[in-house]
């Protein structure tokens, strides 16, 4: 069985793309092409395999070779249901989980090379730039921090003096992330409220985590002021270690979701993790 | 002044995200238990991509959007019943499993079908619109599938952001690694727009608005063509639902002073 592996580097445009991309599955005269799911490869390799007649999976998180026969596994229903198959269409491309990439090339024995990429030919798409989420301010979505915090929806509620403390709140987080590097997440219902959109600006539906966000991969993870139901939860599949503090002693996180659920205030537990830090 | 749009959407149901899903082995290969009988919404990232449209629409008087839905016509129904008082379109059903285990490729190929075949639409001219993955296979894949079959060369993914111009200019925010956006400019149609999240929020039902398309849905369920989709050239060797279940240690009644240091010495470790 051959094997090539690319590596995908910088941005381009679908329209230059996919002729680029085709042009190397099929000069690869591999069987199957190894490629990381990063957003250039996955907005334009579909179209590409296509285009150079082969069969393409994305989102793959491990591959098996054994003889000519490659087994493939990835997750569908958004991390709820983990699939293993094969197909005997060739070529096969096959988009490796970014972070897994280097790995699975090790474990089958491939040295990835640079994808050739961008063909001259015409486009409408005119690239401007990288511009970072949110408005303004430095990301706070960190991918290589070892740290996922997690903000929710209770960050936003009345406190025991019956009033919202936003300010404060924002305060606590944005003290937080830059004293531990942490990488800032969300629930959804955190970033569905105007009132948050205004107050938490260094926070967008980029941090989105869960069944309609991102599914972050970090050694740990400290969710705060959220509840832990099923739909945020399936995106914290990858993170190993967690923790997280709640009010709520019987919320979505105490039912074998967490490692440790500490059933406390946020504000004043995070106030106090920041000094201690 | 500027021309009405025509977008033409492409999204389906999954099962509703707060339902418990066990996979099981069917003739047609792998699906969902009692698949039939689990309550379903509309994909969350085609919602999203229809709000945008319609909210699109809105702008430029006569345009039009198309809602092209690949799933059991019994469920499409069902589904109708809510998701035809969030917004004004038309809808172009295709009768045929919507689950996560079918080929992207052959469902692309019942979608473009479909698409050629709404009447009197010019696709040089057209948006094309869809979610940049679904709640259910979950690949990515299907959008570049349609672009390409339909010729469409331009084409952006995880979308949030689109600015529309009089002169059918756009610009485009699309997600990319470590928190950003890759901010690109399009001179024209047509085009295919794979939504993220976007920014609006989900509208309102509409009773006047359910009415008016549920004129239009139920013929259009009525005729829906029988499509062939099926796990094309996967064999599946195994689908299941690992344990994630842990066992929670509930601290209660400790001091805020001991949690905040035993959160400290954790991160540290």
């Amino acid at each position: 069985m051959t094997i090539k592996a690319y590596s995908i580097e910088g941005n381009g445009t679908f329209a230059q793309d996919v002729p680029a991309f085709a042009a190397a599955i099929r000069g690869a005269g591999a069987e199957i092409v190894l490629v990381p799911g990063v957003s250039r490869a996955k907005r334009s390799m579909p179209a590409a395999a296509m285009r150079a007649g082969a069969a393409i999976d994305t989102n793959v998180v491990a591959v098996q070779a054994e003889g000519d026969k490659l087994t493939v596994q990835r997750w569908a229903y958004r991390q709820r249901i983990l699939t293993a198959f094969t197909r005997v269409a060739r070529p096969w491309v096959i988009l490796v989980d970014p972070s897994l990439f280097g790995d699975v090339c090790a474990q089958l024995g491939v040295t990835a090379e640079p994808m050739p990429s961008g063909a001259a030919v015409e486009t409408r798409t005119t690239v401007n730039g990288v511009v970072a989420a949110g408005k303004g301010g430095e990301s706070t979505i960190k991918p290589d921090s070892p740290l996922l915090f997690v903000a929710g929806a209770g960050w936003t509620k009345k406190q025991a003096d019956g009033a919202a403390h936003l300010d404060e709140a924002a305060a606590t987080i944005t003290g937080f992330l830059a004293k531990s590097g942490a990488s800032l997440g969300s629930s959804k219902s955190l970033v569905d409220m105007p009132e948050a959109a205004a107050a938490f600006s260094f926070m967008s539906h980029m941090n989105q985590v869960g069944q309609t966000g991102s599914t972050p991969r970090h050694a740990k993870g400290l969710a705060t002021c959220c509840h832990g139901e099923e739909p945020h939860v399936v995106g914290w599949r990858f993170v190993n270690e967690r923790r997280a503090v709640n009010l709520d002693a019987n919320c979505g996180w105490a039912q074998g979701k967490t490692d440790v659920l500490y059933v406390a205030d946020a504000f004043a537990v995070m106030k106090k993790v920041n000094e201690l830090l | 002044m500027a021309k009405p749009l025509s977008i033409v959407v492409c999204g389906s149901l999954v099962p509703d995200p707060l339902q418990t899903l066990e996979p099981v082995q069917t003739p047609q290969g792998p699906g969902l238990k009692n698949e039939q009988m689990l309550p379903s919404v509309l994909d969350p990232w085609a919602a999203c991509a229809l709000y945008e449209a319609a909210n699109l629409a809105k702008q430029r008087a006569g345009s039009k959007v198309y809602l092209v839905a690949l799933g059991p016509k019994a469920k499409l129904q069902q589904l109708m019943m809510t998701v035809a008082q969030k917004a004004p379109f038309t809808l172009v059903a295709v009768n045929g499993p919507a689950g996560g285990f079918t080929d992207a490729a052959e469902a692309a190929t019942e979608l473009v079908k479909a698409i050629k075949g709404i009447p009197g639409l010019d696709l040089s001219s057209t948006l094309l619109f869809g979610g940049c993955a679904s709640a259910s296979r979950d690949a990515g894949v299907t959008l570049q599938f349609v672009a390409e079959t339909l010729g469409i060369t331009e084409c952006f993914m995880a979308v949030d952001e689109l600015k529309l111009a009089d002169d059918d200019s756009f610009s485009v925010l699309e997600r990319i690694e470590g928190g950003q956006y890759l901010s690109s400019t399009c001179s024209g149609f047509p085009a295919a727009i794979g939504w993220a999240t976007g920014s609006l929020p989900e509208p309102p039902n509409n009773p006047q608005v359910g009415m008016m398309n549920m004129r239009a849905v139920m013929p259009a369920l009525m005729k829906a063509p029988v499509a062939n989709v099926g796990v094309g050239g996967i064999a599946y060797e195994k689908t299941e639902v690992p344990s994630a279940k842990r066992d929670t240690v509930v601290k209660k009644d400790m001091a805020v002073d001991d949690i905040a240091k035993e959160i400290v010495d954790w991160i540290r470790a």
